[in-house]
């Protein structure tokens, strides 16, 4: 991309000792990962497994009862005082999610406004961009995605494939340091998945960090530097696809690669 | 024409129009209606009827109807209603979205609280409000804020502050913001929830999140909701005239007690008034509807113009067919 604008430095994300509770279901168990940046991280496992939630976890859309996840070594959503760790201000930990990108299975676009607005209205809100800059920011990102032409219409209007499409440009529109996919193209027709997947393994060459929950082994095995197999909220196994993927250590992994795969 | 009544063939291709075959051998008869029809013949004698009554009974006494309509007087009288329902519609909505909000808030006492006075505004008829509310200030001579039982700040006396348009206004807000809070609360509960998590994930302020993605797409289902409320609001706006403010209705019932033999072509007055307020709220609810519907449905419901010409051209393009036939 030729505009300086869509630089961003890609950050670590270190997830230390989490466990979270629904109730008297412990969804997370005791994750360690550590993510370094620019690289490319891609979560498997059965439903029920607690991915999703860990993903929810790393932008705190969901509070983990014990344990924290940091951004470049900060913590999100709670600071450190002497030997525990307290809750952030709604408002801090918000000032911390814009530097986190998310992009949700359902897409979860603003349906009342225009694309252009969907990519804009964050860098503007959050007082990063002035509304001009915002908007040729978004007209940038809107290309990058391939919709350039798109940008007066509604979500609505849309295909799935490009919703999902709209929706990683509204994530890079803040330029942040790393981008969460809720399995991204589990909503999509098969015939719209690869769109939503070229757009992503762009920005998986272009050296953004990237925690990618996913059911597409194939497409794992092609953009991630590592592999994180999760089973019953822990982490069963990791490493580059090479060993995950074609040598499984783990009888688990193994049962699950041979229904997916 | 070489017809057989053998069975039909599956080789042969059924029948074109070829010259041979004019069209109107195969056109399909509409299923005849005749019950549609003598139930619409019914209806219209029946409404014939009304209208017929509606004009040539002298107890209508139109000519008195013409000599009131437009008399400075109930002009008055109309813009007291206004005055009122307007006030209490912004004020009552405002209201509203604040109880709704603190229904909608994680604080037990704020939920508790807006709970409380939903309920107990929605169980008391509107009329013991403003009666309460005009002998208010024999209840309380000043009002002041301060520290409960403790020293008062600043101290306002009542009865200059108390109005009857205040008391007017204050009654039907309090009333009108009871039932908006259910209005808004419905309205912001029908967003989805992924829409709030999309607002937090985007590191959106509260407050804009609120403003720009939740209450945009909660006015979809609040304002038919509450242009009800508001049109019930019209019409209830006529009781202030029970804390002696003299609005459309009441100006028309202190003008019956003086012109008794008027009464009937005062009350039709009334109603054509209440009637023209009600369609002009409706017309413009159908353009807040449009307007809010925007991103919500591919594309947009037609204007009443856009579908008169549609429906014309319906019209026209059924005409060249039935002439085609």
């Amino acid at each position: 991309m030729t505009t300086g604008t869509l630089d961003r430095t890609a950050a670590a994300v270190e997830v230390h000792d989490v466990h979270k509770w629904y109730g008297a279901h412990r969804v997370l168990n005791g994750i360690d990962l550590t993510v370094r940046p620019g690289e490319v991280t891609v979560i498997l496992g059965p439903s029920g497994s607690g991915k999703s939630t860990l993903l929810r976890v790393v932008n705190h859309l969901e509070k983990p009862e014990v344990g924290y996840v940091s951004l470049d070594g900060e913590p999100i959503g709670v600071r450190r005082n002497g030997d525990r760790l307290k809750e952030l201000s709604e408002r801090a930990i918000l000032a911390q999610r814009s530097r986190i990108g998310f992009v949700f299975q359902n897409f979860n676009l603003f349906p009342h406004l225009t694309v252009l607005d969907n990519v804009a209205a964050a860098p503007v809100a959050t007082g990063r961009l002035s509304r001009p800059e915002a908007d040729a920011l978004a007209r940038d990102l809107l290309a990058r995605v391939g919709l350039a032409d798109k940008a007066a219409a509604y979500p609505r209007q849309l295909s799935g494939g490009q919703q999902q499409r709209v929706a990683i440009a509204r994530a890079l529109a803040l330029r942040p340091g790393v981008i969460l996919f809720d399995e991204p193209t589990s909503a999509l027709d098969p015939e719209l998945v690869g769109e939503v997947l070229a757009v992503i393994k762009d920005l998986a060459t272009s050296g953004t960090t990237l925690l990618i929950v996913t059911h597409e082994i194939g497409f794992a095995r092609e953009v991630a530097d590592r592999v994180v197999f999760m089973d019953g909220g822990r982490i069963v196994e990791q490493g580059p696809p090479s060993e995950v993927l074609d040598h499984p250590r783990h009888e688990r992994t193994r049962d699950f690669l041979s229904k997916v795969l | 024409m070489s017809e057989s009544p053998a069975a039909v063939s599956l080789v042969t291709a059924p029948p074109t129009d070829t010259p041979s075959r004019p069209v109107s051998a195969q056109r399909v008869q509409p299923l005849r209606r005749p019950g549609r029809w003598i139930a619409t013949a019914v209806v219209l004698v029946l409404a014939a009827q009304f209208v017929h009554g509606l004009v040539t009974n002298p107890f209508y006494q139109w000519d008195r109807f013409g000599y009131w309509f437009l008399r400075p007087t109930i002009l008055d009288g109309l813009l007291i209603t206004l005055e009122v329902t307007a006030w209490s519609a912004v004020l009552g909505l405002l209201g509203g979205i604040v109880f709704a909000l603190a229904r909608l808030s994680g604080s037990p006492v704020l939920r508790a609280v807006s709970w409380t006075y939903v309920w107990a505004l929605r169980s008391v008829p509107l009329i013991v409000v403003l009666l309460f509310l005009y002998n208010f200030s024999a209840l309380y001579q000043t009002l002041s804020i301060g520290v409960p039982f403790g020293p008062a700040f600043v101290r306002f006396d009542e009865s200059r502050l108390a109005t009857d348009m205040a008391i007017a206004v204050v009654g039907l807000s309090l009333h009108e913001s009871a039932y908006a809070a259910e209005v808004v609360r419905g309205g912001i509960l029908s967003v989805d929830q992924g829409q709030h998590e999309a607002a937090a994930a985007l590191g959106l302020p509260k407050g804009y999140q609120f403003r720009r993605i939740v209450f945009p797409q909660a006015l979809r289902s609040i304002t038919p909701n509450y242009v009800n409320q508001l049109i019930n609001l019209i019409k209830s706006s006529s009781l202030v005239f029970y804390v002696s403010l003299l609005d459309l209705f009441g100006t028309a019932q202190s003008m019956g007690s003086t012109y008794p033999g008027d009464i009937v072509p005062l009350l039709l007055v009334v109603t054509v008034w209440y009637l023209i307020l009600t369609s002009v709220v409706s017309v413009i609810q159908f353009y807040v509807e449009r307007y809010y519907a925007r991103g919500a449905t591919r594309t947009l419901p037609p204007t009443p113009l856009q579908r008169l010409r549609a429906g014309l051209t319906d019209v026209r393009d059924r005409i060249r067919r039935e002439a085609a036939v």
